[in-house]
């Protein structure tokens, strides 16, 4: 290899006492996409600010070196470190939608990042207009002329990575690039930064939690925990022998079809906090295989194959038997076949919910948001129906109008035979029992003001099923053990759990007044995958317990294979699909469900890739696009396609399909 | 902090004492007119040779009563009309809105004037008047907290759990929202006690000779520069009570935070 074009040696970085960023060795060559991978507050983000040496006002970088082109940028002064940014090395994040100036429109953000580094007044909207269309932005001369906030999360990420490309940089930080996007969108991302690599030679690091993500672009990877570096290795040597417990543990808590019948691993405890010496390996509470000396003796970097370097002593050559480390052992988990031929337990059909569009002094109606536009569903007693599709399409609406919680525009929801559209709040309290939720994100579903216990106890109190405090306290003690929680922390408040704790409080809140029912919105979607697993396990355990029906909403296919029993899949208000979960996932009908199944990235990198890539954002849907609406991106669209919205085909007796090119069974 | 709670527990007890304490401050005494301090009048005396020291005790229970119920009486109105509006919207909202409107098309005094006036003189109809214009700021904020607030996942998680509507106003959207209504109620206090003063000058209040602070003030602003002291006095008064108030106001916002509250978590 020839010399490297970025090399870190034992970069250390504080935030106050917190050491985030300790001892880290990294080499990139050029054009090369490298991957930091691991969880949330593992120090990754820290990392890519220290190379920027753009950290918050309390981080310092202790020690180290980062050298660019054998310069240290750590010893240029402020002024030539500012000439670096944007020329050589330039950054994007996670968040474009709070990284670009929402009152500048997209050309004059573009254009200023080129003067900063090109000068020459003339050229700079010739080459404003070249980035835009090096980026795949359609008509950019309009684009240009947009703000921000006309963009989609998509269009935005491409104009950060224009903006980041203005200087001609050699390596390029992209901090969870894509973990803010759709899946296709984020195929969409991902393909573009391969291309403008293999055009310019640019070098990558790409931050990531996602191991698909990972397997499917960076040549190398690095495993970050607890700040510091625990294995690297080319990605092809890692997926195929991961080598540290750490990496194992979070490829076993991947959710796929093929687990299905077992449990997923989970790591237990949580990241240990920062600000303290470590004299022993950082992992070694939430590690299975622990020997006697990881408390005492912090593990050296041990060779685990060619290039590929591990921090751990069951790596020790003095230690027999090491290259076998036998897997922990999976639990199996015992699937009950419930409710498959069962009657529904809740029916609705063609559920709309519309939202009209206002506008003017006189807040006239100027239009609908068809966010939920003619839905039909079963949920049948014991059984998991997910519901998946990409931001945006409707599928949190048609949660909460199922409970009652938006009014729906029309169609009916049948629970047990009873109509439960257009009953007040009211009336739809004898129902709330039966009918729970859990949403995506456990912080803001928790009132901060109140004490876990009373949380917990809200429903009992509402519905009257405990009168008294110390009854209902009982009770959420119980049901907090119930989810895996100490009872005690009936006595705390929200904020003092982590994310998955946080999830599991609320699991317990919509368990307590025993429901048959739960709506469960993007329940994971905000946790790490081995916390994600977690959760995963606790809902397929709470199943087979208590005869549980999920209506499962995601976006995560992966998540789909491995909990649901059938899927729907929706596109802009519409079941595009649906059917039994190997059906719509192994012999998808509908070019949507193909597309989105072959966007997901697979944490393993020799499997092939289907490279059915969409073009474009899904449409608003207050202007659905005539006839099927998924035929501006589709791409087997016929002309008829325009004409009508295709009719349900069955393909069998459970799958159906609403595309012209399906041809009806039976 | 122990110094608000003791400067507003002075001046509650004195209020609530002073038929006692006081001997006769609407006596006039011609000999003293405008007088500095002196035995028997330690704040010295009025244009008409009253103490002082007693109309300023004997006015801290008209001021203390309009300050604090006004506020009590807008912000209890307020809050709940615009939590409801926010929370419910609809038909509820939009008639509320249309209230605010309407109240805010008027100045609020003339407004204050003009329902005093219907009611008729005498303190507890002023504290309606005066309540009746207060409202709509408070009505305001809360909405507009309501309207954020009913975004949040925990007030959906709390109607999924069956919780109705007055439940849910106040277990989950009024404590979230108390902390700038505490900010506008603490300065509220001292406006209503200066509102008094305008009322009372045009005969819709408290009625002469009997003494507040806001009447103490407007009598003394004409002897300006002959006595000072009859305007800082019930001034200064009104300072301590309007300050201590605020602070209390900040204490109590900090208290109802359980994040500050338990430390350790940033
Ligand atoms: N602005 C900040 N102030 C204090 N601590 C911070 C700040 N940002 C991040 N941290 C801490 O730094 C650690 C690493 O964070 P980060 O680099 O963001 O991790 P990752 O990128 O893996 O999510 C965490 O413990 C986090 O709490
Ligand atoms: S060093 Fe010990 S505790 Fe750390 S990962 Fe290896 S086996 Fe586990
Ligand atoms: S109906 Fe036409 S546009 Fe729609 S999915 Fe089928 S082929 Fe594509
Ligand atoms: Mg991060």
């Amino acid at each position: 290899m020839s010399a490297p074009l970025l090399e870190v040696e034992g970069l250390s970085t504080t935030i106050g006492a917190a050491r985030v960023v300790d001892g880290v060795r990294l080499e990139l060559a050029r054009g090369e996409t490298f991957a930091l991978l691991g969880e949330s507050g593992c120090g990754k983000s820290m990392t890519a600010l220290s190379l920027m040496r753009l950290l918050p006002p309390a981080g310092r970088i202790e020690a180290g070196a980062v050298r660019l082109d054998g310069v240290d940028l750590l010893r240029l002064s402020e002024a030539e470190m500012r000439r670096v940014r944007g020329a050589r090395l330039a950054m994007i994040f996670q968040e474009p939608q709070t990284s670009l100036n929402p009152v500048m429109r997209i050309g004059a953000q573009i254009a200023e990042a080129v003067r900063l580094h090109a000068g020459a007044a003339a050229a700079v909207d010739a080459r404003v207009l070249e980035l835009l269309r090096a980026v795949g932005i359609p008509d950019p001369e309009r684009r240009a002329r947009e703000y921000p906030h006309q963009l989609s999360g998509g269009m935005k990420q491409r104009v950060m990575i224009a903006m980041a490309l203005a200087g001609d940089p050699e390596l390029l930080i992209a901090d969870e690039p894509t973990t803010a996007l759709d899946v296709t969108i984020q195929a969409q991302v991902l393909g573009l930064l391969k291309t403008l690599q293999q055009q310019s030679g640019l070098a990558v690091l790409l931050i990531t939690h996602d191991l698909g993500v990972v397997a499917e672009t960076a040549e190398r990877l690095a495993v970050m925990y607890a700040g510091e570096i625990v294995e690297t290795a080319t990605t092809a040597a890692f997926f195929a022998a991961p080598a540290h417990p750490y990496s194992r543990m979070l490829l076993e808590s991947l959710p796929t079809a093929d687990k299905r019948g077992a449990r997923l691993a989970a790591i237990p405890g949580r990241v240990p906090p920062l600000d303290r010496a470590f004299t022993g390996c950082r992992f070694v509470e939430r590690c299975p295989r622990a020997l006697a000396r990881c408390v005492e003796q912090l593990p050296p970097w041990h060779e685990a194959g060619a290039g590929h370097w591990v921090r751990c002593h069951l790596w020790d050559a003095d230690l027999v038997d090491t290259a076998t480390v036998a897997e922990p052992a999976v639990a199996e988990g015992e699937q009950v076949p419930v409710g498959e031929d069962a009657a529904p337990l809740l029916e609705v059909a063609d559920l709309k919910v519309h939202f009209p569009i206002h506008r003017g002094v006189l807040r006239r109606v100027v239009g609908q948001v068809r966010a939920v536009d003619g839905v039909s569903l079963r949920l049948r007693p014991g059984r998991t129906l997910a519901l998946v599709g990409e931001s945006g399409c409707g599928k949190t609406t048609a949660g909460k109008a199922l409970l009652q919680l938006i009014a729906p525009t029309a169609g009916s929801i049948r629970y047990q035979g009873h109509e439960l559209a257009g009953l007040s709040h009211r009336r739809m309290r004898r129902f709330r029992k039966d009918l729970q939720i859990i949403f995506q994100d456990p912080h803001a579903s928790m009132n901060p003001r109140m004490l876990v216990g009373d949380v917990i106890g809200e429903g009992l109190q509402a519905l009257g099923l405990a009168r008294t405090r110390p009854e209902r306290l009982r009770r959420a003690a119980e049901l907090l053990e119930l989810v895996g929680m100490p009872g005690a922390a009936v006595e705390r408040y929200p904020h003092e759990f982590s994310g998955g704790q946080r999830q599991r409080i609320c699991i317990a809140r919509a368990l307590a007044v025993d429901p048959r029912v739960i709506v469960c919105d993007e329940p994971t979607s905000a946790l790490d995958v081995s916390v994600q697993a977690q959760i995963l396990n606790l809902l397929k355990d709470l199943q087979a317990r208590l005869g549980l029906s999920y209506l499962f909403i995601t976006h995560d296919l992966s998540v789909v294979a491995y909990l649901a029993h059938e899927v729907a899949v929706m596109y802009l208000g519409r079941v595009v699909e649906q059917g039994r979960v190997e059906e719509v996932l192994e012999r998808p009908r509908h070019p949507y469900t193909r597309a989105l199944l072959s966007a997901v990235p697979v944490a393993d990198p020799r499997a092939e890739r289907r490279t059915l890539r969409l073009e474009g954002d899904m449409p608003s849907p207050s202007a659905p696009p005539p006839g099927c609406h998924f035929h501006p991106r589709c791409p087997e669209a016929r002309p008829e396609c325009a004409l009508a919205y295709p009719e349900g085909r069955a393909v069998s007796a459970t799958h159906r399909v609403h595309c012209i090119l399906v041809e009806a069974e039976g | 902090m122990r110094l608000a709670v003791v400067v507003l527990l002075i001046w509650i007890g004195a209020a609530l004492c002073a038929p006692w304490l006081v001997e006769a401050p609407n006596r006039v005494e011609l000999k003293t007119l405008l007088a500095g301090p002196m035995p028997g009048a330690p704040l010295g005396t009025d244009a008409l040779g009253r103490p002082v020291h007693e109309r300023l005790l004997i006015g801290a229970r008209v001021s203390l009563l309009v300050g604090f119920g006004v506020v009590a009486f807008a912000a209890a109105l307020g809050t709940l009309l615009g939590l409801a509006a926010g929370l419910l919207g609809g038909w509820v909202d939009r008639l509320v809105v249309r209230m605010i409107d309407l109240f805010l098309a008027f100045p609020g005094i003339l407004l204050a004037i003009a329902l005093a006036g219907l009611l008729g003189p005498g303190v507890d109809n002023l504290v309606i008047a005066l309540g009746m214009v207060g409202w709509v700021g408070y009505a305001r904020l809360a909405r507009a907290q309501a309207l954020t607030l009913a975004e949040r996942e925990h007030v959906l998680a709390a109607r999924a759990l069956g919780c109705g509507t007055w439940r849910i106003l106040w277990r989950h959207l009024l404590p979230l929202a108390l902390a700038p209504l505490l900010v506008e109620a603490t300065f509220g206090i001292a406006a209503a006690i200066v509102a008094e003063a305008g009322l009372s000058f045009l005969g819709l209040g408290i009625q002469p000779p009997d003494a507040s602070w806001g009447s103490m003030l407007r009598d003394g602003v004409s002897y300006l520069l002959v006595a000072p002291h009859l305007v800082i006095a019930p001034g200064v008064a009104l300072f301590a009570v309007t300050l201590a108030v605020n602070l209390l106001g900040d204490w109590l916002r900090d208290r109802l935070d359980v994040r500050a509250r338990s430390q350790g978590v940033m």
